[in-house]
């Protein structure tokens, strides 16, 4: 159980780690890495209730959101990539603009 | 015949609809055939109605339309009445009215709102017809609000003149007051006679079961609505401005029928007044000074229509003061004849004022007698009547009700009749004025009007012939003694054919005294009367204006109003309260708004920040609560 336990704590870690990370820094790029970072927290949340539970439906919901974090990450790059062409920096405070 | 009261109501209403709605389309000859035809038709069915009721010998007819309403063990039911009483105003206002829609046809000629005219010329009819056909109050009460509906509308018929336009509701406006009253009085006596048939009101007042104090207030509240509509004191000021309307109007609704709605409930309702000796005393007071002031007015007014205005509130007083002293039978009589020569006198006018046309001011006018000759002599004849002149109408009911003033058992005294009579004189003054002003002496027209007098067509002058006839003969039938059976002629206090006859001597002499003292006067375009005027300006300030009561309740009542309905309805209740609440919701929304819209910025970071409150603030809360 102490196994568990850790683990989960690690997991909420991960998930602040990128909560504050995604907050304070002012680069697109790495902010979209903190965004894995939290993501991957949560993943790992899911892994160990997956094992203390014994559902195997949570292993499968899993890749499910790993293909998921692999398809935003897919598009968010190339919009991120777009972003900076047309604006030459990587700050996002640049592109307040585009808020509906 | 069963469904002769209803086809006679609903026969003006067809015209109303069909001119009303069609008028316009289908031309002047439609709208006369239907505008003048069915009233006289009306008329025909009136007398066979009233045939019927003879055969009968005057057992009223009772005909129920439809049940209305049935609450409890009360039922209102829309039924109209027939007896002698409703038989003898049926025949009034279909009868005088028909010759009137006759009369108007040469009137109105060319009007642009002729088919409008006589919609709503039927219209009032019709509701004419509701109101003394109705056998319960109710019925009664929506025929009363009907009338002055008409009246409104005809009143204001020329509407673009603002100042006819403004008349009209201060007509409407004055009844309303009047009708609060009728309203009350209605609900007293259901409340105590649990019935609003009138004939049943009667038979319960009758049995003397209900208290003196509450039929004294239910007969004066009543007879507030009936001072709104026959134009007493102290709600007469609508009737002269009412001369605004068309002159056939003036003539059929403001002189010959609406007008004397209030003698008829007053009539009506006999069985409740004699109960209440107070509330007829009343009557008797407000009838005779109503009588003498509005005289005394027409003495001195320059507006020919004015006249014969201030003239029919002083003929309703005495109708009134008939009511007051209990003579129920001899007002109606003094309605009856009233109708003929009042109508005959206002469209005479009518027709000197077509002549002129349109000149109103009798200062301007003067030896029209060999001009317009019909007219002249009709004009005379209806004057000779009012005045009271034997053997004409107005002498025998005018007689009749000073006499009853003079003798009554039920509050008869010596200075009713004593102002009665002077009223009397001054009546024979004042309409020999108008008829010497207009008709006699040296022409005081403008020479442009003057090249153009001519006499009516014979639409208008028959009429006049016929309601001139009437106003000779229309006394002779004794119709207080006809209506004796359901209005019973008061006991005398003073029973002595002697003093009858002196009083009726002495009325001669009255009538008589006024025209000599008219003859005097206004000889010679007034010049004596306007030196003798001279003697007594104040006076004749006062007259002038009426007894300012006008400007009396413009102080009294309509400034106070303005003020409170500017100060606390407009700025109060309507720009702060209902206005502000709305402006500050609309404030409050604008503001909040605009603090929102700093919560979108746009920026990443901060729209971070605020999810990592959120989280923060739901994680407290889980911890907390859950």
């Amino acid at each position: 159980m102490t196994d568990a336990n850790l683990l989960l704590a690690v997991s909420g870690m991960l998930f602040a780690l990128g909560l504050v990370g995604v907050v304070v820094r002012r680069n697109l790029l790495v902010m979209l890495m903190f965004l894995e970072l939290m993501l991957n927290g949560v993943l790992l949340s899911l892994a160990v209730f997956t094992q203390l539970l014994g559902a195997e439906a949570g292993a499968v919901l899993m890749f499910l959101v790993f293909v998921v974090a692999a398809a935003e990450i897919a598009i968010a790059v190339p919009i991120v990539l777009l972003l900076v062409r047309a604006g030459h920096t990587l700050d996002p405070g640049s592109y307040a603009g585009l808020k509906g | 015949m069963e469904g002769m009261l209803t086809f006679l109501v609903l026969l003006p209403l067809a015209g109303f609809l069909l001119n009303g709605l069609l008028g316009r389309r289908l031309g002047t000859g439609f709208v006369n055939g239907v505008g003048v035809g069915l009233p006289f038709l009306a008329f025909g069915i009136a007398l066979w109605a009233w045939r019927t009721l003879e055969a009968g010998d005057g057992a009223p007819i009772v005909e129920t339309v439809f049940t209305w309403a049935v609450i409890g063990e009360y039922s209102f039911e829309i039924a109209f009445y027939l007896d002698r009483l409703s038989a003898v105003m049926a025949l009034i206002v279909t009868g005088v009215g028909a010759l009137i829609h006759l009369y108007s046809v040469g009137y109105m000629k060319g009007d642009e709102g002729y088919a409008r005219y006589f919609a709503y010329l039927n219209l009032f009819l019709f509701f004419m017809l509701l109101l003394v056909l109705g056998r319960s109050l109710l019925v009664l009460f929506v025929g009363w609000e009907g009338v002055g509906l008409a009246s409104y509308l005809l009143i204001g018929f020329w509407f673009q003149d603002v100042a006819k336009a403004r008349a009209g509701r201060k007509a409407f406006i004055t009844n309303r007051v009047g009708d609060a009253g009728f309203l009350l009085g209605m609900f007293l006596v259901f409340t105590f006679a649990g019935t609003l048939e009138m004939d049943r009101i009667n038979e319960v007042f009758a049995a003397g079961v209900v208290p003196v104090g509450v039929a004294t207030a239910a007969g004066i509240l009543l007879f507030i609505g009936a001072t709104g509509k026959s134009a007493q004191i102290p709600l007469h000021v609508w009737l002269p401005d009412a001369m605004a309307g068309p002159t056939p109007v003036s003539a059929l609704i403001h002189a010959a029928t609406m007008v004397t709605a209030g003698v008829y409930l007053v009539a009506r309702l006999s069985g409740v007044y004699l109960e209440a000796p107070a509330a007829s005393a009343l009557i008797a007071v407000i009838g005779v000074l109503t009588a003498f002031l509005a005289a005394t007015i027409a003495l001195v007014q320059t507006d020919i229509k004015k006249v014969l205005a201030y003239s029919t509130i002083s003929q309703l007083g005495f109708m009134f003061l008939a009511l007051g002293v209990g003579a129920y039978g001899v007002a109606v009589f003094h309605l009856f004849t009233h109708a003929f020569f009042k109508a005959a006198l206002f469209l005479g006018a009518g027709s000197v004022i077509h002549a002129l046309n349109g000149e109103q001011d009798i200062r301007l006018m003067g030896g029209l007698a060999r001009r317009i000759p019909w007219t002249f002599g009709t004009f005379a004849i209806a004057t000779a009547a009012i005045a009271g002149l034997p053997p004409l109408a107005g002498f025998f009911s005018k007689d009749e009700i000073l006499w009853f003033a003079l003798a009554s058992g039920e509050g008869g005294s010596l200075s009713l009749w004593a102002l009665g009579s002077l009223t009397a004189l001054l009546t024979a003054l004042y309409m020999f004025r108008l008829l010497w002003l207009v008709f006699l002496g040296r022409s005081r027209m403008e020479p442009d009007t003057e090249r153009h007098v001519h006499e009516s067509p014979v639409t208008m002058t028959g009429v006049l012939v016929v309601l001139a006839a009437f106003s000779v003969i229309g006394g002779w039938f004794g119709l207080s003694h006809y209506l004796e059976p359901l209005l019973p002629l008061p006991a005398l206090r003073l029973d002595s054919a002697l003093l009858h006859w002196a009083q009726i001597g002495f009325a001669v002499v009255l009538a008589l005294l006024g025209l000599i003292g008219a003859a005097w006067l206004y000889r010679d375009g007034g010049k004596p009367a306007d030196q003798l005027w001279q003697r007594f300006r104040r006076l004749h300030r006062v007259l002038d204006g009426k007894y300012f009561v006008d400007e009396l309740y413009d102080r009294l009542l309509q400034r106070p109003w303005r003020w409170v309905s500017d100060r606390v309805f407009l700025r109060l209740g309507d720009r702060l309260l209902i206005d502000g609440s709305l402006h500050g919701l609309a404030a409050l929304a604008r503001w909040s708004a605009v603090a929102f819209t700093r919560v979108q910025s746009g920026s990443l970071h901060w729209y971070a920040w605020m999810t990592l409150f959120g989280l923060v603030a739901v994680l407290i809360w889980v911890w907390r609560y859950v």
